[in-house]
Order: structure tokens, then sequence, then C-alpha cells
């Protein structure tokens, strides 16, 4: 019995056999007892508990989804690296040709699932409400159970790298190779469940936002005048709910074909694989405006600001974002002009994906003109902007080139394709993201990051960047394939391969600069006085200290304008008199609960139960979930008033720093 | 200084990237052998120039603009905080790209017709089919006209339209000739058309260019276009020479792995047209998809098909006639 059980854990259940996995296990198990020995000795678990994982705070909901981003940005980077060691050298035996396909995978999905999605949602809720002038978002309760959600949802799929085994179909797991008949293997229920349990938390935090930015925003304040990164948000927020549930029930189909046997995707009994790869990209392609339509608002924001001037075209740039959204759904089967549809359906996808030029190249020349009479400081912020431009105007050309349909069957699925959507992804969301995270650090924290490790990142980030991917654009061109795990020297692949892999060791090189910025900033805080860190902002955020009270806002502010902070800052410094100050009221606010984190860890047991098939797992691990459900129901406890003197104490110990 | 090197050194390598492209032969995509392929570069060159169109003016202007309104002490350029609106100005950039991407459009539009991969190519030689079917993990292509078939190899003569079937007997793939032209996919269930012809002799590369598993990098062939007496003497040769590939033969390189280059001098009848079909089932049934047709019903060729890790039953059926362009010629 004994004997069974050992061996199921070690032929089974634990990968073994691969010092690289072997080195991950001890890695991983050594920082979890670090981790408990720490909380303990600290005697910091009651601090996690009610500060952290019962939050409803969408500030620390925020920074949550920030570091849990961080963290996989470290692990797909890895995954990166790995990669491009494994194909600097022609027919190299560093990783096995399994263990290179499941790398691949997992890259993919974790950039943009789990690192791209959650930078993401950090930037929403840390920002958001703040900008438009509200507590806190719409939903509260169910945004801290869409974070819980996210976050067990990944380390899902993440155990799947030391338990079971890593997916390795690709990162949009394409059937048939994706069923049971390709993928006999644990690793493709991970993934499924992995992203399911995650897809749930994305849909209602975009959910979340659109009811947030339509119904919270402070008294005054008309669509028309409100930030142009809530304008991304909601944009980006729409398109989520209008897309995640596409991936919802074609990952659920792919399920019921893999564990009841359906034939929705199989080859036999009626299914269709090009189903699947009709519906995922029906997500797929939405969810790359998804990401990327935030990053638009950041630069807009950034660029404003550090050229002290208003941003150009409000008008133009809202109805750009509404309308990529909207096209965005109809671009999708220019991932597979190859898949012989005819010249009619090809010529349609080709002309529509084309049409997104459009506005896209409108913000460009927008973002130009903002600047253009400006007073333009290199911020670091401005300077993740201004790397931008050029990176992303390139991708996007490269990205019309593969648009064209006749062309695109020599550049499918070629290094050419790899170098596009790695250049728009980088140049696009990760600067972007990166701008937004310099940019409202002060706001979250209360203290700036070091300037000259940020300037060193910088270039560091922006070199490798280049080094490794234009060499990728070439590759493409000599016909080298994705995915190819090895290839012979007489193609001539060799020496721009190797430049490429030096590219992304300098890419891994300038996030060790980040981490260590972040270290050093912290070490040698310099608290930042003023609300306003940067001294030009615009928008309500920076009218308040840094980091918020957790009510934001004693007083609602009135909104009359866009870029509502500065007009004041100008009418004051006109002579203006200063506002009079209405009496400060008792503030509604939500209660903590734990019970989002306690329903997803109850969604971890069930998905775990469903990928190895163990109902004596997933029945609880359900029932748990239902009974979370019932007993948020019948809790009317759910708020609380924080009444005017704590506020007013609040308000003057803030003074005091101030 | 310093930001002078943040634009120099993207565009550097950028024109470095332009700069490679131009020139050596191992630019397959830039140095094709064919009328498909030649078709796809001017159409990449056209690309690439309306792009180049909006692109080099953008990166200079957002140079010029950088640097001329730096905030800096004494810099004289205009400031004006307020200034945030000009329809003039707006409507010319809502106007270039809209009437870019219309010129691109037409362009597209015209050579999507003109390349579409089923479209017989001219000439006045009748075209020689070829049949291209992916195994895991391996090509296998059958000529039908000639009897004989092949292993990660393909010999065809020049200036012959060749018109390959092309399919797959599981996971998805796609059949990609580089230096003749762009690829389709190999998918199960269903015979794509891909017309291809070379114009010079010479040997081209051949790849799968769609995952399809563990060695799916070892899924390249070689092109070898010659004359049409040698083609005819090397398929004599293979009809002399080769073993005959048999229906357990078939099974074997049915099993999942990787193989060298292999010839055979015969192969079972229908053999292609097997593999298209082997899910229709004996009920016969078939899934209307885009203008159902009736039958042929096959039985399947004995047990012997039997995807050993499928745990379903076979009983389905499924010819997945996709479009009509693509399985009846």
């Amino acid at each position: 019995m004994f004997k069974d059980f050992m061996d199921f854990m070690l032929n089974d259940f634990f990968i073994t056999g691969d010092p690289l996995i072997l080195g991950a296990q001890v890695s991983i198990g050594l920082s979890m007892v670090a981790i408990v020995i720490a909380l303990t000795y600290f005697k910091k678990w009651r601090w996690l508990w009610t500060e952290w994982l019962t939050t409803v705070d969408h500030k620390k909901i925020g920074i949550m989804y920030v570091i849990a981003a961080l963290l996989m940005l470290f692990r797909g980077g890895v995954d990166a690296l790995l990669i491009r060691t494994q194909l600097a050298l022609p027919n190299l035996e560093f990783l096995h040709a399994g263990h290179y396909n499941a790398i691949f995978t997992t890259h993919g999905v974790i950039m943009i699932l789990f690192m791209a999605m959650p930078l993401m949602f950090g930037l929403f809720n840390i920002v958001v409400p703040l900008q438009i002038g509200a507590r806190d978002v719409a939903y509260p309760y169910l945004n801290s159970l869409s974070f819980w959600l996210f976050f067990f949802g990944a380390m899902l799929f993440n155990v799947s790298f030391v338990i079971g085994g890593s997916p390795d179909a690709g990162w949009l797991a394409y059937p048939p190779l994706s069923e049971l008949s390709g993928s006999p293997g644990l690793g493709q229920d991970f993934y499924i469940w992995g992203i399911q349990i995650s897809g749930i938390g994305s849909l209602a935090s975009g959910i979340n936002f659109v009811v947030t930015i339509l119904k919270m925003r402070a008294p005054g304040m008309k669509l028309m005048q409100m930030p142009m990164f809530t304008w991304s948000v909601l944009s980006s927020s729409i398109t989520i709910m209008f897309a995640f549930p596409i991936l919802t029930v074609t990952l659920f189909l792919l399920f019921i074909d893999r564990y009841l046997g359906a034939h929705f995707f199989t080859l036999d009994g009626g299914g269709n694989p090009m189903m699947y790869i009709n519906l995922i990209w029906m997500w797929g392609h939405p969810e790359v405006y998804i990401v990327i339509l935030p990053a638009f608002g950041v630069f807009s924001d950034v660029v404003s600001t550090f050229s002290k001037k208003k941003l150009f075209g409000y008008k133009s740039m809202v109805f750009a974002l509404m309308s990529i959204s909207f096209f965005s759904f109809f671009t999708w089967a220019h991932h597979f002009f190859t898949m012989g549809s005819g010249a009619d359906v090809n010529a349609f996808f080709a002309i529509t994906t084309m049409l997104i030029a459009i506005p896209t190249g409108v913000k460009v020349f927008n973002w130009l003109f903002t600047m253009f009479r400006g007073r333009i400081t290199f911020t670091q912020p401005m300077l993740w902007t201004l790397a931008f431009i050029p990176c992303f105007v390139v991708g996007g050309m490269t990205g019309v080139m593969l648009s064209v349909a006749p062309a695109d069957f020599q550049f499918h699925n070629s290094y050419f394709l790899i170098a596009h959507f790695h250049q728009v992804l980088i140049g696009g969301v990760v600067f972007g993201y990166f701008a937004g995270l310099y940019y409202w650090w002060p706001k979250m924290f209360g203290f700036k990051l070091h300037d000259g490790l940020g300037k060193w990142a910088f270039w560091l980030w922006n070199i490798g960047f280049y080094v490794c991917f234009m060499p990728q654009y070439a590759l493409g061109l000599m016909g080298m394939t994705r995915r190819f795990n090895e290839y012979n020297f007489d193609m001539g692949w060799q020496p721009l391969n190797v430049v490429s892999t030096i590219g992304a060791f300098i890419m891994g090189l300038a996030f060790i600069f980040q981490v260590w910025q972040i270290a050093h900033s912290i070490k040698f805080l310099k608290k930042e006085k003023s609300g306003d860190a940067w001294g030009d902002g615009r928008t309500l955020e920076w009218s308040i200290p840094s980091p918020a009270p957790m009510y934001n806002f004693a007083r609602l502010p009135e909104v009359s304008s866009s870029d509502a902070w500065w007009e004041e800052k100008q009418r004051l410094a006109n002579g203006g008199e200063p506002k009079p100050l209405a009496p400060l009221e008792p503030i509604h606010m939500p209660r903590n609960s734990g019970i989002p984190f306690i329903m997803s860890v109850f969604f971890f047991i069930a998905g775990f139960g469903f990928v190895w098939h163990w109902t004596w797992m997933l029945v609880p691990g359900l029932i748990g979930v239902g009974c979370c459900l019932l007993a948020r129901s019948f809790d009317y406890d759910t708020d609380y008033y924080i009444p005017v003197d704590e506020i007013e104490r609040t308000e003057a110990a803030l003074k005091g720093v101030r | 200084m310093r930001k002078s090197i943040r634009y120099l050194v993207p565009l550097m390598l950028m024109l470095m990237a332009v700069m490679l492209s131009g020139c050596g032969d191992q630019y397959l995509v830039l140095d094709p052998k064919g009328p498909v392929g030649e078709s796809q570069k001017d159409l990449i060159w056209i690309t690439v120039w309306l792009c180049a169109i909006i692109l080099v003016p953008v990166l200079i202007l957002t140079a010029y603009i950088v640097w001329r309104y730096r905030d800096k002490k004494g810099n004289k350029a205009e400031y004006q905080p307020n200034w945030e609106h000009s329809t003039k100005l707006e409507t010319i950039w809502w106007a270039i790209p809209i009437i870019i991407i219309a010129i691109l459009a037409t362009v597209t539009i015209k050579y999507t017709y003109d390349l579409e991969p089923s479209k017989p190519l001219e000439s006045a030689k009748e075209p020689i089919t070829i049949e291209a079917t992916s195994l895991d993990w391996k090509w296998l292509f059958t000529y039908p006209d000639e009897g004989i078939s092949t292993v990660n190899y393909v010999q065809i003569p020049e200036d012959t339209p060749i018109r390959f079937r092309v399919t797959a007997d599981q996971a998805m793939n796609s059949f990609w000739i580089p230096q003749l032209g762009g690829q389709i996919y190999a998918m199960s269930g269903m015979a794509m058309t891909l017309y291809l012809q070379a114009d010079e002799l010479g040997t081209y590369f051949g790849s799968g260019a769609n995952f399809t598993g563990e060695q799916f990098a070892k899924m390249t062939f070689d092109v070898k276009a010659t004359s049409d007496a040698d083609y005819k003497s090397w398929v004599e040769s293979v009809k002399s020479s080769a073993p005959a590939l048999t229906e357990e033969g078939f099974e074997q390189l049915k099993q999942p792995g990787s193989s060298d280059q292999q010839f055979f001098s015969a192969f079972p009848k229908g053999l292609f047209d097997q593999v298209v079909m082997q899910y229709v089932g004996e009920n016969g049934a078939i899934a209307p998809h885009h203008g159902a047709k009736s039958g042929p019903v096959k039985d399947e060729e004995g047990g012997g098909h039997d995807t050993s890790s499928m745990n379903h039953d076979m009983d389905g059926m499924e010819a997945m006639n996709h479009s009509s362009q693509t399985d009846q010629e």
C-alpha cells in the first residue's frame, strides 16, 4: 500500500529525473519553508490575513496584482532564456524536445495570461478609482474574488511544472494535438483549469471596471472629461466582457472532449478542430487589444503630463480607442490565412486587419502633437513612452505586412511573425505597463524609484530588445519556423540566433537592474512629501496624499473639465481663491472578507481534482465553492461607515506628513 | 548626445536587418525560384515601400519633436500648454493612413485572388499531382500518376506546375517550401490543394510550419527540381530499385518518430484518400459542413488504423469537406 503510494508519488505525481525540474522543486520547497518561518518568526500571520488576504481595498489588490505579475514575469522570462539558450547553436542538446515544447508553451501562456493581464488589472485597480474620484470600485468584494481566482488559477498552472507535467501543445493548444489523442498527459488539463479559473476572475474584473467607470465618477465628471487612461480601461473592459466568455466556452468544450469523451474538436465522431481554431482566436485576437489599449492610455497620460500640455485630439483619441476595440472582433481569421478558407474570406479579414492600423496611426500622430509645442522632461515614465513610439510604429508596420494575406503565406508561423508580436507586445504592452508602474509608483507607495538604476534598466531593455528581435525578422525570411527546438548547421541560421540569444540575456540583465532598483529605492527610502509627486500631475489621483488613505478622498471632488487637478492648480496660481471645504461626512466603506480567498482555494482544489480525475477531491472542492457562495449570500454585515472624527484624525496626520 | 543614441541604436539595427535581408541566398523568402514565390516577393516589397512612406517621416518627426521641445533652459521653441485641437491637422492624419490602407487593400485584394493556393497555374504543360501527408513526424509523399512514394523527399520536374494535395494523419501541420511559395495547412480529414512550380533546377528546403508535437523539428524535407528527363529516369529508378510500401509498411510509418528519406516503388492504391476519409464511419453520415456532400462511404480498411492512444470509439464520422475548391477539382 505504502509502496504503491510512493510509486505513484515518484512516477506520476512529481516530475522526476530532470535536474532543471529537481532544482525548481527544491527551490520552491525551500522558499515556501522560508516564507512560513519568516511569517511565524516576525508574527506576521495575522497581519498577512487582515491586511492583505482579506482586503477589499482596490489599492492593496492592485499592489498584489503587480507583485504576482512581476513574479510571473520572472518565471516567463526564465522560460524565454531557456528557449533562447537551446536555439543559440545548431542541434544543441541543452533541452530535449519534450521539455523544450513544454517551456515555449508555458512561456506564452504565462506572459499573456499571468503576466500581462495581472499587471494590467494591477494598474486598473491602483489608478482608476483615484482618477475618477471614487472611493473604491463598484464591487469591492468581487474585485478581491477576481484577484484570488487569478492567483490560484496561475498557481494551478504553474504547479504543473513540478507536479503532473507541463502542457506542451503550444500556448493556444490547437486540437487535435491538445486532445487526448495528441496529449494524453495531465499538462493539458492543468492548462484548461488554470486558465478557466483565472478567466472567471478576468471576466468579473472587466464587468467591475465597466460599472465602476460608468457609475462611480466624481460629481460633474462627464464621460468626455475622463482621463485618457480611464477611457482606455473602459474600452479594454468592454472588450473583456465580450471576449472572455468565448474563451471560457471554448476551453470548456475542450475539457468535455478530454474528460467525458465528447467530440467537439476531435477528428472522429463528427468533431472539427478548425472550429476550435476559429473560436480561440475570436477570443485571442481581442485579447491582444485588451492588453494594448490600457498601455495606450498610460502613454496618453504620461505624454501629456511630461510635455506639460493638454493631450492633443482628445475626441480623436476616444474614437480611436473605441473603434479599435470594435474592430478587434472582426480580424480573428488573419491568424490562419493559410487554412485555405478561400480568397473571399482572406480578403475580408486582410482588410479588417488593415483598418485597425488607421486609428492606431492617428493615436501616434496625436501623441507626437501633444509633445509638439510642449516642454518635454525626460523622467523614467517618459523615457519608456519615447522608446515605445518608434518601436511600436515599426512593429505596427510589420503587422500591416502580415495582414496582406498572400504575403502572409510566406510569413505565417515563421520567426518573422515571432519578431512582430514580440515587438508590439514588448514595445507596446510591456513598455507601456513599465511606464505606468514608474509613473504611479509614488502614488502606490509614497516614494519614487531610483533614477540612475532605472535608466540602466531602460537602456538595457531597449538595446536587448532590438538585439534579440531584429535578427528574428531576418530568420523568418530565411525560412526558420517557430517552435523548432533544433536546426541544422547548413541552414545558415546560426549567427543570427546567437545574436538573438545575446539580446535576450541583455533583457534578463535589465530585469535584474529593475529588481535592484526597487530594493535600492526601498533601502534608501526618500518619502514623497507632496501627493503630486511629479509636480506636473493633471488628474485627480495627484490631488490626494501618497499613498492614498483607505477612503481615497475625504471629500468627493467636483469636476468641471478634463485635467481637473491641472486646471485647479492653474486657477490657484493665477490668484484664484481656494474652494471652500464642504463639511466632512461619514464615509461608507466595504468590509474586508476572507470568503474570496477561501472560495478560490476551493476552486484550486476542485481544479486539481479535475486534472487528476479524482472525484474524491473535486466534489468537496465544488461543495466548498457552493458553501462560500451561500455564506456570502447570507452575510448581511458587509459594510460600515468611517466616522467623521476618524477621518479628521487621518487627514490631520496626512497633512503632517505633507 | 545620449538622446540621439536612443534613436541611432534602433535605427542602425533596423537598417542592419534591412540591409542583411537585401542580400544573400540564405533569405529563402526573398530568393524565390518559382512564379508563386516570385509574386509573393513582389507583394512583400510593395508593402514594405507603402509602409515606409509612413514609417520614415514618423520616425524623423518623432526625433525632431523630442529634440525641439525638450525642457531646457533657454529653449526658445513655442510653448502652448492649452493647444489641444486642430481640425485641419487631425483631418490630415486621419486621411494619410486611410489613403495608404486603401491602396494597400486594393493591391491585397488583387493578389489574394491571383495567388489563391488552389488556383491552377498557367502553363502549357499538364500539372503533376503529388500528395503530401503529414505523419508523426515525417512527410509522406505519394505520386498517384507515377505510382511511387517517398518520405521527406520530393522530386519534381522544372517548369511544370505541381498540384500538391495536402493532408495530415493526426496533428495539424503546415506545408511550406519557402523558395517555391507560401504555405497551406495540412489538416486531418481535409485535402487541401496548393499549386507550386519551380523555374530553376536546384534543391529547396521544405518544412512543416505548424507545431505537431515532440519531434516537430525533424519534419523538414528536400525538394529537388530536375529536368523532365532526369525526373523520368528518377521515377524509373525508384520503380525498379526501391521496395514497395505495403499496408503494414504504412502502419509502421505512422508510428510516432522521425525518419530519414525513404523511397517506395509502389503504395496501396488510394492511400491518400484513405487517410483523408479515415474518419468517415461505417454508418457513413457526413456532418453538414459548407454544403455537405453525401458519401462516398468508405469502410475503414481492416482494423489497421487504430490510432493507439485514442480512447474513444471510432463510430463517428466526418469528412470535412471544408470548401468546395479543396476536395474536388
